[in-house]
């Protein structure tokens, strides 16, 4: 290939000079918390591992059985799949012996969708069929618009949304914070038949509220904790345990609005550490970056055409 | 109720004293699921000087269930039931036979037309004309008809009234058919069971003479109080299944600590009873099937007492969580050796993207000496 000195330098300075000015002004704005949204605040230190919200998931969404043993004796999957929207996954260290501590302890987490702030899925999804609803802030699926591309599964930090491979007529599969049961007055089924508090439905200034308080408690005292929902008025009266000082999902990823409290570091719970800057605030900046006005692709495509044509001019 | 109209009837039951009488009303409600001031309901209905008559008709019985309900002791059958209720007509029960006991049943029918309660046990054998099973000279299908046309409630007591039992088994040469299908225009309610629990039965009359209604009914006309749950869920081993601790033949080291009996082919996940809760004979714990050691057989549920073999595995109804969980990260699959191929591959695209780039314009190049 031959290009000398002069045609290159012309090429690459108009390029850059190009590039930086359409580059400066895209990045994207993180997007804020819708005002009435309605969220969750699990707290593994509270629960037992005893299931009841997995369940009570199934139930209400009518799904069925997951199985991951030969003998097909119990719902048992490994993660969260088509089937199971809501898993509680247990982390476990040495001898497991004392709950809620990382060396040789045990703790439980629940894996759902994270009906995040500034959700990777909705801005992954080519056609608009994952939406943030305008009032509850819960990413609501919608079949009839979905295409099947599975974008929204490969863009979700948090890995939930599955597709239904087994299905002659798949969907997407996620938790939709029992949105059917919330039109008809009632809550997530998770939080309304956990019985020890561990999981509470409510609006998300009143659970980051919760969350907040909590981390003031000191381990020792006895503390009421609110039961099903964070303005009810079942309260459970327990022994607070250590904490780990954050609340998950206050920030993490451009903020979730299913907030997490642990006494165990939350990597070691399988949440990722994500800063705060939502995926796809991050995802988007690119992408304006590159196509705003569609000015940077004419301009590699110009300099193709223009290499190509350098290489093909007759001598 | 006071004492002073309390001892009206204290000879009647049999010298039983109020605060007796008092108890086992209250331990009846209590069994039902009833609030415990529905006892005094249960004690009024109870010392009514109308006592309802009871026609009791027998089909293709073995006589179990009344040998269960003589074995019941909250309340004992001869000093409470007896004096509860006006039993008219009984086979086994009866003072008389033969024409003397027709008569009295026939004579029992007239004068409470519309009022008495028809219980049936023994499945009704329709092939032939019915012809399998006589009494008095008449097929019992025909005198079923009659009388439960006549008849204010009908209870069909033990699985062969229920849904067929053990003379519907295949092949059924005789058609064993059960009481649904012989009385149509009335609900039948169903007490299953092979014998069923006797207070199954009990609880259901009493419920009626008490509320002069019908507890509730599941979609096969069982009582929910009883029938309304799984034997799997409220087994007592119930936790060594959840845990998959499961004995896996008779007498071997698990069947011995007592686990669970799914793999011997317990029909407890499919079978609807109150078993586990109430158990059999008022004698103590475990005095029940698995209780003992033995799989339940479904003797309760049609399509699964002496329809599935005994020892082949039954089917979940209700499929629920174990006790053991899955970890936060399951070690499956690669994923170090994913990224770098991941890597190693875009590399490897690019590289030829830019060489047959390069080649392309090599054989143009080739072409255009070629021609000159």
């Amino acid at each position: 290939m031959d290009i000398n000195r002069r045609d290159f330098l012309k090429v690459a300075s108009a390029g850059g000079v190009l590039l930086s000015g359409v580059g400066s002004a895209q990045a994207r704005e993180a997007k804020p918390r819708i005002k009435d949204a309605v969220g969750m605040l699990y707290d593994s230190t509270v629960c037992t591992g005893c299931k009841a919200c997995v369940s009570a998931c199934k139930q209400y969404n009518e799904m069925p059985p997951s199985f991951s043993s030969n003998d097909k004796l119990w719902d048992d999957p490994l993660d969260n799949d088509s089937k199971t929207l809501n898993l509680i996954k247990l982390y476990k260290n040495g001898t497991a012996a004392v709950k809620d501590r990382e060396k040789d302890g045990h703790a439980y987490i629940k894996r759902q969708c994270m009906h995040c702030v500034d959700a990777a899925c909705t801005s992954a999804c080519p056609v608009s069929a994952l939406k943030k609803n305008e009032k509850t802030g819960i990413v609501m699926y919608n079949v009839d618009a979905c295409i099947g591309c599975r974008y929204c599964q490969i863009a979700c930090p948090f890995n939930i949304p599955k597709f239904e491979w087994e299905k002659t007529f798949p969907q997407i599969r996620k938790c939709q914070l029992c949105s059917h049961r919330i039109e008809k007055g009632g809550y997530s089924a998770c939080a309304e038949f956990c019985p020890t508090g561990a999981t509470i439905f409510g609006k998300m200034d009143d659970l980051l509220e919760e969350a907040k308080k909590r981390l003031t408690y000191k381990p020792g005292e006895y503390r009421k904790y609110p039961v099903a929902r964070v303005d009810g008025k079942e309260k459970t009266e327990r022994l607070v345990t250590p904490y780990v000082p954050k609340v998950y999902g206050e920030l993490d990823g451009g903020g979730t609005q299913v907030l997490y409290l642990s006494g165990v570091p939350f990597e070691k719970l399988g949440l990722p550490d994500l800063g705060p800057k939502s995926v796809a605030q991050q995802s988007e900046t690119i992408q304006h970056t590159i196509y705003k006005g569609m000015i940077a692709p004419i301009v590699v495509l110009g300099g193709l055409v223009y290499l190509v044509h350098k290489n093909t001019k007759d001598k | 109720m006071k004492n002073k109209e309390f001892k009206t009837f204290s000879t009647q039951l049999g010298g039983v004293s109020r605060r007796d009488f008092m108890k086992y009303c209250t331990i009846m409600a209590a069994s039902m699921g009833l609030p415990l001031s529905a006892g005094a309901k249960i004690a009024e209905a109870v010392v009514s000087p109308k006592r309802p008559p009871v026609i009791w008709l027998s089909a293709q019985d073995c006589t179990g269930c009344t040998e269960a309900l003589l074995r019941s002791t909250h309340p004992t059958l001869e000093h409470l039931i007896l004096d509860l209720i006006s039993l008219d007509y009984h086979e086994t029960l009866s003072t008389p036979s033969g024409h003397l006991a027709e008569e009295a049943k026939a004579e029992s029918i007239k004068a409470n037309k519309g009022k008495f309660i028809l219980v049936v046990d023994g499945s009704v054998p329709l092939k032939d004309g019915g012809i399998y099973c006589m009494v008095a000279g008449r097929p019992i299908v025909d005198i079923i008809k009659e009388t439960a046309a006549q008849a204010a409630a009908v209870v069909a007591i033990g699985s062969c009234s229920s849904w067929g039992g053990i003379p519907s088994a295949d092949p059924n040469p005789t058609g064993a058919s059960p009481l649904s299908k012989v009385v149509t225009d009335k609900p039948v309610v169903c007490i299953p069971g092979c014998p069923p629990n006797p207070y199954n039965f009990l609880s259901t009359v009493l419920y009626f003479l008490t509320f002069k209604k019908l507890p509730d009914l599941d979609d096969k006309f069982r009582p929910k109080f009883a029938y309304g749950r799984l034997i799997h869920e409220n087994c007592e081993r119930r936790p060594h299944f959840d845990a998959g601790r499961f004995a896996t033949e008779f007498g071997d080291e698990n069947h011995r600590k007592g686990y669970c009996l799914y793999k011997l082919g317990c029909k407890g996940p499919e079978t609807y009873n109150n078993c586990p809760t109430i158990l059999f004979g008022d004698v103590g714990s475990g005095s029940w099937p698995v209780g003992t050691g033995h799989p339940c057989f479904g003797c309760s549920e049609g399509g699964v007492g002496f329809h599935k073999p005994l020892f082949s595995k039954a089917s979940l109804h209700l499929v629920t969580t174990p006790d053991f969980y899955p970890h936060v990260v399951e070690t499956q699959g690669p994923s170090v050796m994913g990224t770098l191929g991941g890597v190693a591959v875009a590399a490897a695209a690019a590289g030829a993207a830019y060489a047959a780039v390069n080649s392309a314009a090599k054989t143009l190049e080739e072409k255009e000496e070629g021609k000159k």
